[in-house]
């Protein structure tokens, strides 16, 4: 049978939706199938909405609080980086991004070196001010809460804002501004507007990374804080109570729904104007006066302080061992000791095969994410129903990964290909997280493509691929390029799902700072600090690489 | 689109990788037969020792590794009908009788059960083997006690006293295996109607409580790398010795100690049982009577950290030197545990959460 050109588009477009069936809604149905089967109405009645109600109302309001903040960081940071050219920007710009793959163990060692009763910033602080007590006291509390979350997904705003930021066209604001309308006037009614999509929708993948964020809550928040993810872990793991852990997270996926559809607009209803994206560039220049100097400076000094100082931190405490009187010393022992199986144990991760593994995993997941990503955008602008599509897709972000993970295992485990290739499961389930960050990433920027231009490309017999080759990807290089990053670097820093997942024979980098700091002893907490700090390299110097070839190609 | 296919080879040269990887291993002339053996997180032992089973018995012992002890038992109950592997190692004394009412486990009384006495062996049906043990205990900063002259506390008890406000940090018992355990120390000491008025006391008394074991020691506890502000943490009874051997300068003698009062620790026992309905049974046998053999017992202390339960088998030297072992552990019956245990927890978060 010979397939006309639109008839492969189409069956193309199924391969994103099968297989978000596969992966998504089959393992759900099974462990909701299990959770509710056994449902009586006991359950339902008696203290339920108690046990429901304080976890419900305290995750909304600490997501809520916590995207709030993250915006109001992240604007200035998003503005900063899509119009000023500086020394060291590149840097800067992985920097903000780093906190993103770091497992929470390794934040909350970050934290407290920094903010904690004996934490640096605090000793210098009494040291300066003779105090008696350490002045910050912020860990256990909801400030710790919040701060880790701006602390993680500032750089997800700074980015897809800033790639559209980036990328808009100049030619209106200058014109507003030859007609004499203030910088406000300008923001407010010219860039807001055209930023609105990219805004919501990076927005949206705070809120719900906020939403459902349970390392923070754990280690950093502390046993006070009981949020939906939390509750649900507990009542999986701990009580065995499938059924409650199942109401939580059907909660969860609601508020997930309700809220995405809330914000989520249809693009082609919407009414708005859309402009020819710049790829020239022509935002980008050099802090032109005092002011903007000055804005700059501020911005970076937040940032460094911010951002690189617990990074730093992390890197300092990789390569100094502390004695009982306080007294520092320097050492590359921890370092080496990740190199060698001292103890001869059967699990020992060598440093090396855990990069490795990690990288594979990170690449896999880039690709089908990216790939399928972008087929599901491309798509989502030709369905009827764009807006439920898009809020669908975005439903596994939403969605408790302890859940899914128990459906993952009861559902794919006993078929004799995963069991055999088990491994292949964990970039998968990166996967199904990657992939809305993927599309929210691309969707506004294949929508905010003039329509016209394709329907010209059509009208002179273009196929939708030449289309899609011609006119949109050259247009979305540089959110693919976000898009892109953000699978890499979530599969890379994934800690759950993995070691859910995985076989001890394919440990990965986050499994092995797991492993170590698990364990007492100077020589282990050293030894995840260094692999934590591996860690950050790999990952700063895959982005790096990213950029450079994203630059490259772009040059040719 | 020369850049997407591309791509799109790059994919499938790397999915042809991920397959061919775990084909290793399969080329001996004599197919080996596989033993899959699952366990917790916090499973660990030598190389050698699996190796030497492997090559005695032609068999790949592959493990799989899921989560805390918890998380483990939990999914071999709900993964029951369709079992992931043969044997199950790593359900304790507190979770125990979830494991035995949900039938996951065969019988067998292996002949290595004799070396190993009595108090240790809790199922007289021999569905689960006891395996090895360790006290969750209070640790102590040495340093701290010595420089402030405060006097080290003996007993529960103790710890309400005014000079220790503020001094402890414990794990949140719905969360932490070592949390649970000291919980079920105070009610070993207090009865169930008792324990609450303790944490009561205990909370006025500035107790600090964190979610996990990994946050008490690394964040707040003092003697640790962390450096925080509590000089008494919940651990294990081994942690100083541990610390000893993972130390980064060699050390004289361990930074902390243990409170070993009586029933200021908790005994926990690891078990191993066989799955029900495996097809390698015969090797599941050979697999545990292995792991209740001298070479293997002697070979946990070093790894897990935990105490072997084969009288033969000799503790090492680190162990000897830089730990105490409780002589009056706290112990409760492992069904009562297991019929009051959420209703314990809830109750203590309301104590001392709310």
């Amino acid at each position: 049978m010979h397939l006309t050109r639109r008839q492969t588009f189409f069956l193309l477009g199924l391969i994103p939706i099968l297989f978000l069936i596969c992966f998504y809604v089959l393992p759900l149905g099974v462990i909701f199938q299990k959770a509710f089967s056994g449902l009586s109405s006991q359950i339902l009645s008696g203290d339920l909405w108690q046990k429901i109600g304080s976890p419900l109302f305290f995750t909304l309001k600490q997501a809520g609080l916590s995207v709030f903040l993250t915006i109001l960081v992240g604007f200035p940071l998003a503005y900063g980086f899509s119009h000023f050219e500086f020394k060291g920007k590149k840097v800067f710009y992985t920097a903000v991004t780093l906190p993103f793959i770091l497992p929470t163990v390794v934040v909350a060692a970050a934290f407290n070196s920094l903010v904690g009763s004996s934490g640096w910033l605090n000793l210098f602080l009494m040291q300066v001010f003779h105090l008696a007590a350490p002045p910050i006291q912020i860990l256990n509390t909801l400030t710790i809460i919040l701060v880790a979350h701006i602390f993680y997904n500032t750089s997800v705003f700074v980015r897809v804002v800033g790639a559209a930021w980036a990328q808009l066209e100049i030619e209106q604001e200058q014109a507003a501004s030859t007609l004499g309308a203030s910088a406000w006037k300008r923001f407010w009614l010219i860039t807001l507007p055209l930023l609105k999509q990219s805004i919501i929708s990076a927005l949206l993948m705070v809120f719900l990374f906020d939403f459902t964020s349970f390392g923070v809550i754990l280690l950093l928040g502390g046993p006070t804080f009981n949020t939906l993810e939390v509750e649900i872990y507990q009542q999986t793991t701990q009580l065995l109570n499938l059924t409650l852990a199942g109401i939580l997270s059907v909660i969860q996926m609601a508020i997930t729904f309700l809220i995405s559809w809330f914000l989520l607009h249809d693009a082609r209803t919407g009414g708005m104007v859309t402009f020819l994206p710049d790829i020239k560039n022509e935002r980008l220049r050099k802090p032109a006066n005092g002011k903007e100097r000055v804005f700059l400076i501020a911005l970076l000094s937040f940032l460094v302080f911010f951002f690189v100082l617990p990074e730093f931190s992390l890197f300092f405490r990789s390569l100094v061992t502390i004695d009982t009187h306080g007294a520092l010393k320097f050492t590359v022992r921890f370092y080496q000791e990740l190199f060698q199986n001292t103890r001869g144990t059967l699990f020992y991760i060598s440093p090396l095969t855990a990069f490795k593994n990690s990288f594979l995993y990170a690449l896999t997941t880039m690709l089908i994410a990216g790939i399928l990503g972008t087929i599901a955008a491309y798509g989502l602008l030709h369905f009827r129903k764009t807006k439920l599509l898009q809020v669908m897709v975005i439903l596994p972000l939403g969605t408790s990964s302890v859940t899914l993970g128990l459906g993952f295992l009861l559902t794919f485990t006993g078929v004799p290909f995963f069991q055999k290739v088990p491994q292949v499961l964990v970039p998968i389930a990166h996967t199904l997280v990657a992939l809305p960050v993927v599309i929210n990433t691309l969707f506004p920027a294949f929508s905010a493509i003039p329509e016209n231009l394709r329907n010209a490309a059509a009208n002179l017999g273009a196929s939708p691929f030449q289309i899609l080759k011609k006119i949109d990807l050259p247009l979305i290089r540089r959110p693919l390029l976000v898009g892109a990053m953000y699978a890499f670097i979530l599969s890379l820093g994934e800690f759950g799902a993995t070691s859910f997942l995985t076989r001890p024979e394919y440990p990965t980098m986050p499994i092995a700072i797991y492993r170590y700091i698990n364990m007492p002893g100077a020589v282990n907490y050293g030894q995840a600090m260094a692999m934590a700090c591996l860690l950050l390299i790999v990952c700063a110097a895959s982005m790096l690489l990213m950029e450079y070839f994203f630059e490259k190609e772009k040059r040719t | 689109m020369k850049k997407v296919s591309r791509f799109l080879i790059a994919g499938a040269m790397l999915m042809l990788f991920l397959f061919s990887a775990c084909q290793k291993g399969q080329t001996a002339t004599q197919e080996p037969r596989t033993l899959t053996v699952l366990t917790h997180d916090s499973f660990a032992i030598s190389e050698a020792i699996i190796t030497r089973f492997e090559e005695e018995n032609n068999v790949q012992v592959d493990f799989i590794l899921s989560g805390d002890a918890g998380s483990a038992l939990n999914k071999i109950i709900l993964t029951k009908d369709a079992p992931l592997g043969d044997v199950f190692y790593g359900t304790d004394n507190t979770f125990l009788s979830r494991a035995l009412d949900a039938d996951i486990f065969e019988p067998y009384a292996s002949p290595l059960l004799e070396k190993i006495s009595d108090p240790f062996k809790l199922d007289a049906e021999n569905r689960a083997l006891p395996v090895d043990y360790g006290d969750v205990c209070i640790n102590y900063d040495k340093n701290y006690f010595a420089t402030t002259g405060l006097a080290i506390p003996q007993s529960l008890d103790d710890l309400l006293s005014p000079e220790y406000n503020g001094l402890l940090v414990v794990e949140n018992p719905a969360i932490s295996s070592p949390g649970l355990a000291f919980l079920l120390a105070t009610i070993a000491q207090y009865g169930e109607d008792g324990y609450l008025a303790y944490w009561q006391q205990l909370k006025d008394n500035g107790l600090v409580v964190v979610n996990d074991w990994n946050t008490a020691y690394y964040t707040n506890f003092s003697a640790s790398s962390g450096k925080g502000p509590q000089p008494m943490a919940v651990s294990y009874a081994t942690s100083p010795a541990v610390e000893v051997m993972y130390a980064a300068e060699p050390m004289e003698e361990a930074p902390t100690a243990s409170i070993i009062g009586k029933n200021t620790c908790f005994r926990q026992i690891e078990f191993v049982g066989i799955l029900k309905n495996t097809p390698n049974r015969d090797l599941a046998e050979k697999f545990i009577d292995y792991m209740l053999s001298v070479p293997f017992q002697e070979d946990i202390p070093m790894n897990m950290f935990m105490f072997p339960v084969n009288s033969d088998a000799q503790l090492p030297e680190e162990f000897t030197k830089y730990m105490q072992i409780p002589d009056s552990p706290a112990m409760l019956p492992y069904a009562e545990i297991s019929t009051s245990r959420d209703a314990w927890i809830e109750a203590w978060q309301e104590v001392v959460l709310k």
